[in-house]
Formats: C-alpha cells, structure tokens, sequence
C-alpha cells in the first residue's frame, strides 16, 4: 500500500544531520512506493531543501519564522502540525535526537496516533510495516507495529542506511506559511559543552576511555586516534564520575547510546550500566590491562596491555593505512 | 504548590533477561522505581519543601506497582494513585498510559508534574510529553536544574550535551535527566509513616473511562534477545604485532576502517 510519509529534516548548525538522511531512507520503506516529503522548520533553512531531495524525498515543504530559529517544542509543533493538516500523510519520521525524542510525543498526543520510538531497523513483512526497537536499555528487542492510524516512528542515529545521495534528482520546494503563536518556553542562553567535531551519537567511529585513562590528560591519545579515524570520543561513567571529562561524554544506560561501525573501549571495565550504550556497535575493540575485564566479554578484538602504550601505537598503525590508502 | 509525579515500576535491567513464552521473564526478577523517576520523585519533594503544598505519585499499572508506591511515600511523597489497569487492559502502549494519566490530572489543578525522561524498560520517553500536550500545558523534557520563583520558572534542559537555559511558568511538566539531584533513600522512620499514607486505587471506570478510549495504537508482535555474540579474539604475541593484527583486521576482515 503506497503512503505518503512526512519525514522531519534536522538541522544543525546550519546543516542537515545524517540521521535525516537515514530518516528518509525510513521513510521510503514506509512509503511502500509512495511520496516522501522532506519537512524544514527554521529561520531560514530552505537552501538545504535540496539535499533532502537529492537523497531520496521527493519534495519539500519549508516553514520558516523567526520564532523557529531555535527549537522550542511549542514553536515546531505549531510549524509541524500546520504541515501535516496540509499534507494528511499516512507515515511520520523523526530522528530519535534530543530534538525528536522532546518533539515527536507530543505531536503524537496531539494527534491521538501511536509512535514508536528509537527504531533500528524497518521492513514490509506479511502486509506490515514492522519496527525493530531496543528496550531493556538494549539487552532485549521488539518488533511492533501500527495497528491504528497513522505510522509514527522516530530512528536511532546510525542504524538505517540513508539511499545513497544523487545530485541529478530534482523535486518541487514549496513554502508554508505558518502564524507561529506564542512561545511558552523561551530559551535564555546555550551553554555549550558537547565537543568540537564529530557528533558522538552520530560518529562512525567512537573513542572511549573509562577509569583506566586515570586523569583528563589521559585523554590525550584518545583524541589523537579519534582524529585519525574520523572519530568521536567518549567515555564510562567512571571516566565522568572521576572527573576526568565532562559528562556530555559519557555512554551508558544514564548517557548517551552509541551505534557506530566502530568502537574501541580504552581501559573500560564493561559494566552493564556501560553495555546498555554501546553494545550494539557492530564492532567493539577492548584494550584492558585486566584480562579478566567484562568488556572481552562482548568484543570482537581484544588487545590485553597498557592503553597508554597500545592507543599511540594505533594511531600510528591507522595513519600509515591513511597514507597508503 | 500542587506537585504531582509520574512514576513507573520497572524490571531493573541490570538483571539478567530472559525469554519465556513470548515474554520477557519476570519470575524472580527484581523490580524498582525507574531511576529516572526517582529524580523526579527527589525533585518534588525538594520542591514542596521549598515552597509548600503536597507531593502525590501516581502510577498506571498493577497491583504490584503498590511496593514502588509505598517507596515513593517512605522517600517523603503525600500520597499515592495508583490507576490500576490489570482488569480491564491486556495490551497497552504509550497513548494509553498518557491518556489516563491526563484523564485523572485533568481536573486536578496541578502546578507541576514531574516524571522521568525515560523508562530503562520500553525506552520510549513518550508519556510526559503527551502528557502535557494532552493537558495542555509547557513541559521541558531531560532537565537537570529547576528553579521556581513566583510563577517564573528557570530551567536547564540536557541537549545531547549542551545545556539550554529555558524560562517558562507554572503549571508545567518536565522530565528528570540524572544530574538533577540525589535521589534519597527511605529514612525508617519514613518507612513507618509511607504506611499511614493515604494510596488510593482507581480502575478505568472512576475515570469515566471505557477501554476503547484508551485502546492501544501499536502492538508488539515479538520479543527476543540478541544474537549471542561470539566470544572475541583476543590477540596474543608482541604488543607491536598485535597493534598491526589489529588494524589489518579492522580494516580487511571488518572491514570497518
């Protein structure tokens, strides 16, 4: 059954983030041969509506106001509802981001729809559509599906493949305009902490240290093998709890979780409160001085000694494949 | 100040899990007040001693849900709902927990109402939300400060990291994000009181609530456990050449770099 699937494009920092593009690359499993509609809400954001084409929605409808410079649940959820009363889809897509997970309920309660939250993987099976989700913080998985209204969903970061970007595709880019009321939360000031470069929950490759990298300067090599390699660093509770760096790090079952193709745990115990943020990586590296460390337990490569030594070897190991490459 | 929290029963996940019959298995298992909920429980009790007024908890669930209930009193809470479901719901999701929450709050004047960000089971973050939406007041989600003066209230909202500094006013929902507080432990001498408090039971009927109102959106049509993992290769030999192994599998076998 062909569906018209709305799918919400993030942005941040005046660019789009991956996961919309794996968001309609969700979509379109949704859709079922139908119409994918890239949605934009911002100050001015309609110069990215292409790239929402080019991989893979088939238009794009952009609401911008001042007031959606910044996201405020009140501001998107006035810009969002007034597209989907224009558009009347039978499918939704959110990123599972800060943004989609404080967003996405509520436009479902508006809506009186179901949604279902941080899903991994979609696929038509028996004339449904069936979501993959994590829950147990990831120790267990269930499989739903819709079986009233309109087919919400938001996705985990780095899990569905977007389709690959083709610059000749074109679409119509159409503009909404919305009278966006009032604001009842107003934000007063950002305070930025996460780090420079690459977006942790969306990183391809993450870096972690846990009590093992022993002070902030322990951190060090880290960052120059996630350099390397394109990465992101992370850390344990432990690491955040020590003091060793800041909480905005820290990937776990209170923190983030993290999916990317490659993880490498630095000194990393591997309790279970760690496992529930990372254990779905599809790789997972473990350098532990301790052989007996939990963490070999769920690795796929284990490297048994000092991360102070191993880190730095590695990084010079990946920069020669760099330049032979 | 009329302070109400949110709060779930949960299957504490650091428990081993297994399968049975479909099912998760529960046999055993341990259960606990969400973590994140016991922030919020933390929070109300810090805020209603700040400025005055009443705590309650409220639950949707079963009768079992009662122990968690009785912990929330013993931290210091006022009273307890519990909105037992057992009877009348065999399947339920999201929109319905949210929709008899709202149903009972609706007319309950409430100031603040305070819940978790997350359940450590379903994961879905969904109920507070809807919540607020369905009540229609603000709400700020995986806050970790909360100030209140007069009608005037200062957040600080957790943004994959970065911190926002939010104004807002009462009445208002937020969700707890750890870092908010220190959750405390039931005192004995709370342990005595929590018992003397009132917990009152209500079924979908004192709500004036049939089931197809509140009939679920979305079904769980399986549930299983990942793949056991093959046990990793650890690699052996001289550091330097298990750096190289290492790499050349990352890169050849993985494939991953």
């Amino acid at each position: 059954m062909a569906r018209k699937v709305l799918v919400l494009g993030e942005v941040r920092d005046g660019q789009l983030r991956n996961v919309s593009y794996e968001a309609v690359g969700a979509a379109k499993t949704i859709a079922e041969g139908g119409e994918v509609v890239g949605v934009l809400l911002g100050a001015s954001v309609s110069s990215l509506a292409e790239e929402l084409i080019q991989y893979g929605a088939d238009r794009v409808v952009v609401v911008e106001d001042e007031k959606l410079a910044q996201y405020t649940s009140d501001g998107y959820a006035q810009g969002l509802i007034a597209v989907i009363e224009s558009e009347q889809p039978e499918g939704l897509v959110f990123g599972h981001t800060s943004l989609g997970k404080d967003l996405s309920p509520r436009v479902a309660g508006k809506l009186s729809s179901g949604l279902i939250s941080d899903v991994t993987y979609i696929e038509v099976e028996g004339g449904n559509i069936v979501f993959t989700r994590p829950i147990y913080s990831g120790k267990a998985f269930e499989k739903k599906i819709v079986t009233d209204g309109l087919i919400f969903a938001t996705v985990r970061p780095n899990n569905i493949a977007p389709l690959e970007k083709d610059e000749s595709r074109t679409g119509d880019v159409s503009t909404l305009s919305v009278d966006i009321k009032d604001l009842r939360t107003i934000i007063k000031e950002v305070v930025r902490k996460a780090t420079e470069g690459v977006d942790l929950s969306e990183a391809k490759v993450v870096i972690a240290g846990g009590r093992g990298v022993k002070s902030e300067e322990g951190f060090e090599p880290l960052k120059e093998l996630a350099q390397v390699l394109g990465g992101a660093v992370g850390a344990s509770r432990g690491a955040c709890d020590a003091e060793y760096c800041d909480y905005s790090l820290q990937i776990g079952q209170t923190g983030k979780v993290v999916t990317p193709d490659l993880y490498i745990a630095c000194g990393i115990s591997g309790a279970i409160q760690h496992l529930a943020g990372m254990s779905n990586s599809k790789v997972i590296v473990a350098i532990n001085k301790d052989p007996e460390a939990n963490i070999f337990n769920v690795a796929d490569y284990g490297i048994v000694g000092d991360l102070f030594e191993v880190v730095p070897m590695l990084t010079e190991e990946f920069k020669k494949l760099k330049v032979n490459a | 100040m009329n302070i109400f929290v949110l709060m779930k029963r949960t299957f504490d996940t650091e428990e081993k899990i297994s399968i049975s019959g479909g099912k998760i298995n529960e046999d055993g298992a341990e259960f606990i007040i969400n973590p994140y909920d016991e922030y919020a429980i933390e929070e109300a009790i810090q805020v209603r001693d700040a400025q005055g007024g009443e705590v309650t908890v409220i639950t949707v669930g079963s009768e079992e849900a009662e122990k968690q209930l009785r912990t929330a009193l013993a931290m210091g809470a006022d009273k307890a709902v519990l909105i037992n479901t057992e009877d009348d719901l065999e399947y339920s999701d999201q929109f319905t927990t949210a929709k008899i929450l709202a149903e009972y709050l609706k007319d309950k004047d409430a100031d603040l109402i305070i819940g978790g960000n997350v359940a450590i089971d379903g994961g879905s973050g969904q109920v507070g939300p809807r919540v607020a939406e369905l009540l229609n007041i603000p709400y700020v989600t995986t806050i970790t400060n909360l100030e209140i003066n007069g009608s005037t209230v200062t957040v600080v909202r957790d943004v994959e990291g970065d911190s926002e500094v939010i104004e807002t006013s009462l009445p208002l929902l937020v969700t707890a994000q750890q870092g908010l507080n220190e959750p405390r432990y039931p005192s004995l001498p709370g342990i005595m009181k929590a018992k003397k408090k009132p917990l009152d039971e209500l079924e979908l009927d004192d709500l004036d609530l049939e089931e197809d109102d509140v009939e679920a959106k979305t079904k769980t049509i399986e549930i299983y456990l990942p793949a056991q993992k093959q046990a990793g290769k650890v690699l052996e030999g001289e550091l330097a050449d298990q750096v190289k192994e290492l790499v050349s599998l990352l890169h050849n076998e993985a494939k991953v770099v």
